[in-house]
């Protein structure tokens, strides 16, 4: 009974990646990092059940007191319009989640193939990708992002386009370097000698090798986008009907609260993006020391 | 250094800035259909309204028309006047300016070196209560957005405490010249200032660190202490020359994002800079302004990095010959 | 217990320069201590020459980053380590920088960071001046140094990527000149040069060596250069020395199977013995941290005994000035 080599790939990816995992799980900052995050996001999927949604519209909340704390009304108190804080904070964390993963998807999608062109093919459209990535990295990101924002109206789907847009040079850069090594070693050379075209190179040499740091990568994006995000929508440019955390931070300055000190307005929403943040940097310093040495070694 | 090195380096610069021009004419004169529309959305404007508009701006040529007085416009420094004051934009950039220089040009200075003392103590003391306290605050100062340190360095020193003024840049009603006023410019500008610093030093004490823990394991230290060299003499003249090197090309990176960061402090503190500035033109949007908002700080990170750049070939004599 | 007799009768009487004696170094391991020298003495006179051989992990680098006490934090080391009838191991801070460079400096491997990179080879070369005082006149001491190693001086403003790999070996060997040291400590100086290059770097520290009447400890995983330019060899196998004795001796006759395994690796054009291809020794040398018990080299040992595996061999004289620590010292043993 002969086993198709397929079959044979599979099973070792498969035991490879349970090595991987038991490999993450002795690392305690990564498990820390994994546990809020799972966290975070189940309550951004929970939000229905913990805040309803009607709690966010200021004329529903007419009747509330206005700049209650925690301890006179709901889990975190109101803010100036009475609206509860909670409900803001558990609906808006799914808006600055959304917003982080859909733009590193973008500028991950984009990076990577602009990064795997450019590095595996080389010449003159190389070189063009190239100088036109650079460029993009220098333009400084957020007047770009307002510029953008601005044009296009404020929406949802139009900061993530804005974010995912503005991050992909980044990528494009690491993913480009990564190919270029891996084109230079031996298994490649043999591989051509061997008859295989392009695309077979890139399915089973080129793809496997970089996808571990585009992982990586990832890891590390998420974390800018959401806080460009943040920044953005502070600045006002965020969708006006959907809460988000840095709406209301945008709100809680316009609004007074530092004045104030309603604190339970202000520090939420800062806190959860250390949260989210933090998370995503453990995972990502865990992820990079057990994938660092496979990088290095690379898969012959 | 060669002359040959320099200005090619300059020239690059000079095209980029060249590209950031051409994608600020599409951005605004090609992306939507009719422009005067676009600039004025949300305005009612009769017919010959509109067309008196296009003339203004220039847009009733052919778009290759229109491109080469954009060109001509910007080269002059005639960036089109704003729509919510109706000054011309670059005096309204110009007067801001200088604030937002002090702010920045400080706080970059400020972080750079304490990010720096940070990481060279840090990973000469690796895995001590220094190393671990140093780490641990640079990672807590990373993840949180610069404007809510802002926020919250506001309400704890300036509105509880007391110890700072809450926005501005010099007290209202006051009078004072000279020493005086520069002291209490300065006083205002502590916040802000504190803010940004923190908020950047960390990456700055993080690439130091690695850098020199690299660097610490190579043999050119070995061989130093051989020679009989004091220990903080090998670290200083031998171990940091090399390490600061990606902090250089960091520094360059980072100033778009300071830049940027100030957009959003500012506004926090009120400090009249362009941030602010940039801050108050979405609440239009005031599109010529913040065109031209985009453009000089576009420029103002092309030259940085210029600069960068040039310093970092000064420092790594292997990439002069390149 | 190692060996602790007193110097062979073919040395010399006078106080030697050097004297190891019973040098232990253990590095701190994640699991442990790690043992990279287990027990090493040797003398070495004023002029001579000594050369090192081994493997790589047998513990000759770490000797000579011993001798200067150049090992990481952490490390033990035990032993003495006489310089001039001073004990480096015991020296204040203070006396061991002074001593550094000015009585015994070494002479690195060229690799690309064995200097510094964004230095200049000249001020690189002038620092030990700096450092011990002799700041006077050292533009010129810089220049007669590179000169002395066939560098033109007007080089001195570059830098060492501008350097072939042959050239920045000359350079440590001025800058290890610098302070006119007594003891020289070449570490694998010619290991990573093209051949040619090799045999150039080899004569001018054989020429350096007679006219200023330098002692030499010579580190290197090839015997063969040992031959040629030492007066003795000592092998290393495992942190401890195997076999010691006058060079032209043990590269012909060597009486420790593992010495016999090293010299028939380096094969000499022109000797009959190796018309036959060199027979390479089988395995691997053991890990520091897992060294065998009794002789450490019997599991690749052709003639090993069954004692051979518990008992642990001292050094046993085989000759004058000849020392092996195996069990068949004595009579002549060959690689099989």
């Amino acid at each position: 009974m002969t086993v198709s080599g397929r079959r044979v790939a599979w099973r070792r990816r498969r035991r490879a990646f349970a090595a991987a995992w038991s490999d993450y799980r002795h690392s305690t900052p990564g498990m820390i990092g994994l546990v809020v995050l799972v966290l975070i996001v189940a309550m951004a999927l929970a939000a229905p059940l913990l805040a309803s949604e009607a709690d966010l519209r200021a004329i529903y909340a007419v009747d509330n007191p206005r700049w209650a704390t925690p301890s006179e009304y709901g889990p975190l108190g109101t803010d100036n319009l009475g609206r509860s804080v909670w409900a803001q904070f558990v609906w808006g964390a799914r808006i600055s989640l959304l917003v982080g993963f859909a733009a590193t998807v973008i500028a991950i999608v984009i990076g990577s193939l602009v990064g795997i062109v450019s590095g595996f093919f080389g010449g003159i459209p190389s070189a063009l990708l190239m100088r036109l990535t650079e460029w993009f990295l220098v333009i400084p990101f957020l007047p770009l992002a307002i510029v953008l924002a601005a044009i296009l109206g404020p929406s949802v789907w139009n900061i993530i386009l804005v974010i995912g847009i503005t991050s992909w040079p980044a990528t494009a850069r690491v993913i480009r370097a990564q190919v270029l090594s891996v084109k230079e070693r031996l298994y490649i050379e043999r591989s051509r000698a061997l008859g295989a075209s392009s695309g077979h190179l890139m399915n089973r040499h080129v793809l496997p090798n970089v996808s571990p740091l585009i992982l990586a990568n990832l890891t590390l994006t998420v974390p800018v986008a959401i806080l460009s995000e943040t920044t953005l929508s502070f600045l006002g440019l965020g969708d006006p009907t959907r809460a988000s955390w840095g709406k209301m931070l945008d709100e809680a300055f316009s609004a007074g609260a530092l004045t104030r000190n309603a604190w339970w307005y202000y520090l939420p929403p800062g806190l959860g993006i250390m949260a989210v943040v933090l998370a995503f940097v453990l995972i990502g310093q865990a992820l990079e020391e057990i994938l660092d040495p496979r990088l290095k070694e690379g898969r012959s | 250094m060669s002359l040959r090195f320099v200005s090619l380096k300059v020239l690059g610069a000079l095209a980029t800035l060249a590209f950031v021009i051409v994608f600020n004419f599409f951005l605004f004169r090609v992306v939507e259909g009719d422009p005067v529309a676009n600039l004025f959305r949300g305005r009612n404007l009769t017919q010959e309204q509109r067309q008196e508009l296009r003339q203004q701006f220039g847009l009733d040529g052919s778009k290759l028309e229109q491109f080469g007085a954009y060109v001509q416009q910007t080269l002059q420094l005639n960036l089109g006047r704003s729509y919510i004051s109706n000054e011309p934009v670059s005096k309204e950039i110009w007067d801001r300016a200088w604030a937002t220089i002090a702010l920045v040009g400080i706080s970059t200075l400020l972080s750079t070196v304490f990010g720096v003392l940070i990481g060279i103590a840090a990973a000469w003391k690796r895995g001590s209560p220094t190393d671990y306290t140093s780490t641990s605050f640079t990672m807590a100062t990373y993840a949180m957005p610069d404007f809510w340190l802002g926020m919250l360095l506001l309400v704890t020193m300036a509105v509880s405490l007391g110890l700072f003024p809450v926005g501005g840049i010099t007290d209202a009603g006051s009078n004072a010249t000279g020493f005086g006023h520069l002291l209490d410019q300065a006083h205002h500008m502590f916040l802000p200032a504190l803010t940004l610093t923190v908020a950047y030093l960390g990456e700055y004490a993080i690439v130091m660190r690695s850098a020199l823990l690299d660097t610490m394991r190579e043999d050119y230290l070995t061989l130093a202490r051989a020679k009989g060299l004091r220990e903080v003499m090998v670290r200083n003249r031998h171990a940091v020359p090399n390490a600061i090197l990606p902090v250089v090309t960091l520094i360059a990176i980072n100033f778009g994002f300071v830049l940027s960061g100030a957009i959003a402090v500012e506004t926090i503190f009120s400090w009249p800079g362009l941030g602010r500035l940039t801050y108050d033109a979405l609440n239009g949007p005031d599109l010529p302004l913040l065109q031209g908002l985009f453009l000089v700080f576009s420029a103002a990170v092309i030259f940085f990095n210029l600069v960068a750049d040039l310093l970092y070939a000064y420092l790594d004599p292997r990439v002069r010959t390149a | 217990m190692t060996d602790m007799a007193s110097p062979d009768p073919g040395q010399e009487h006078a106080a030697p320069l050097l004297s190891v004696r019973d040098l232990h170094v253990t590095y701190r391991g994640a699991e442990g201590g790690v043992p990279a020298v287990r027990g090493v003495s040797f003398d070495l006179a004023a002029g001579e020459t000594l050369g090192l051989a081994g493997e790589s992990g047998c513990g000759k680098s770490t000797l000579a980053g011993a001798i200067l006490r150049l090992l990481p934090k952490g490390t033990t080391v035990t032993g003495e380590v006489l310089l001039n009838g001073e004990d480096v191991l015991t020296m204040k801070p203070g006396r061991l920088r002074a001593v550094r460079w000015t009585e015994a400096a070494i002479v690195f491997q060229g690799a690309l960071h064995g200097l510094n990179p964004v230095q200049r080879i000249g001020a690189q070369v002038a620092e030990p001046l700096e450092v011990h005082g002799r700041a006077e006149g050292s533009k010129a001491k810089v220049a007669e140094l590179l000169e002395v190693v066939g560098i033109p001086a007007r080089r001195a403003a570059e830098y060492p990527h501008q350097l072939s790999g042959g050239q920045r070996q000359r350079v440590l060997i001025a800058l290890a000149l610098a302070c006119d040291p007594s003891l020289l400590i070449a570490d694998e100086p010619t290991t990573a040069l093209d051949v040619m290059v090799q045999a150039q770097v080899l004569d001018l520290l054989e020429k350096l060596q007679r006219e200023l009447g330098l002692a030499v400890v010579f580190i290197t995983h090839d015997l063969s250069t040992l031959a040629a330019n030492c007066e003795r060899i000592a092998v290393m196998y495992a942190g401890r020395i195997v076999e010691e004795g006058p060079s032209r001796d043990v590269f012909r006759s060597p009486a420790h199977p593992y010495a016999a395994a090293l010299a028939a690796a380096f094969p000499v054009i022109g000797d009959m013995r190796y018309r036959r291809a060199p027979s390479g020794l089988g395995g691997d040398p053991p890990d520091p941290r897992a060294i065998p018990s009794g002789c450490s080299f019997h599991p690749r040992c052709s003639v090993a005994l069954p004692a051979c595996t518990t008992d642990e061999i001292e050094l046993r004289i085989v000759g004058p000035g000849r020392r092996a620590a195996c069990v068949h010292a004595g009579e002549a043993v060959s690689a099989g």
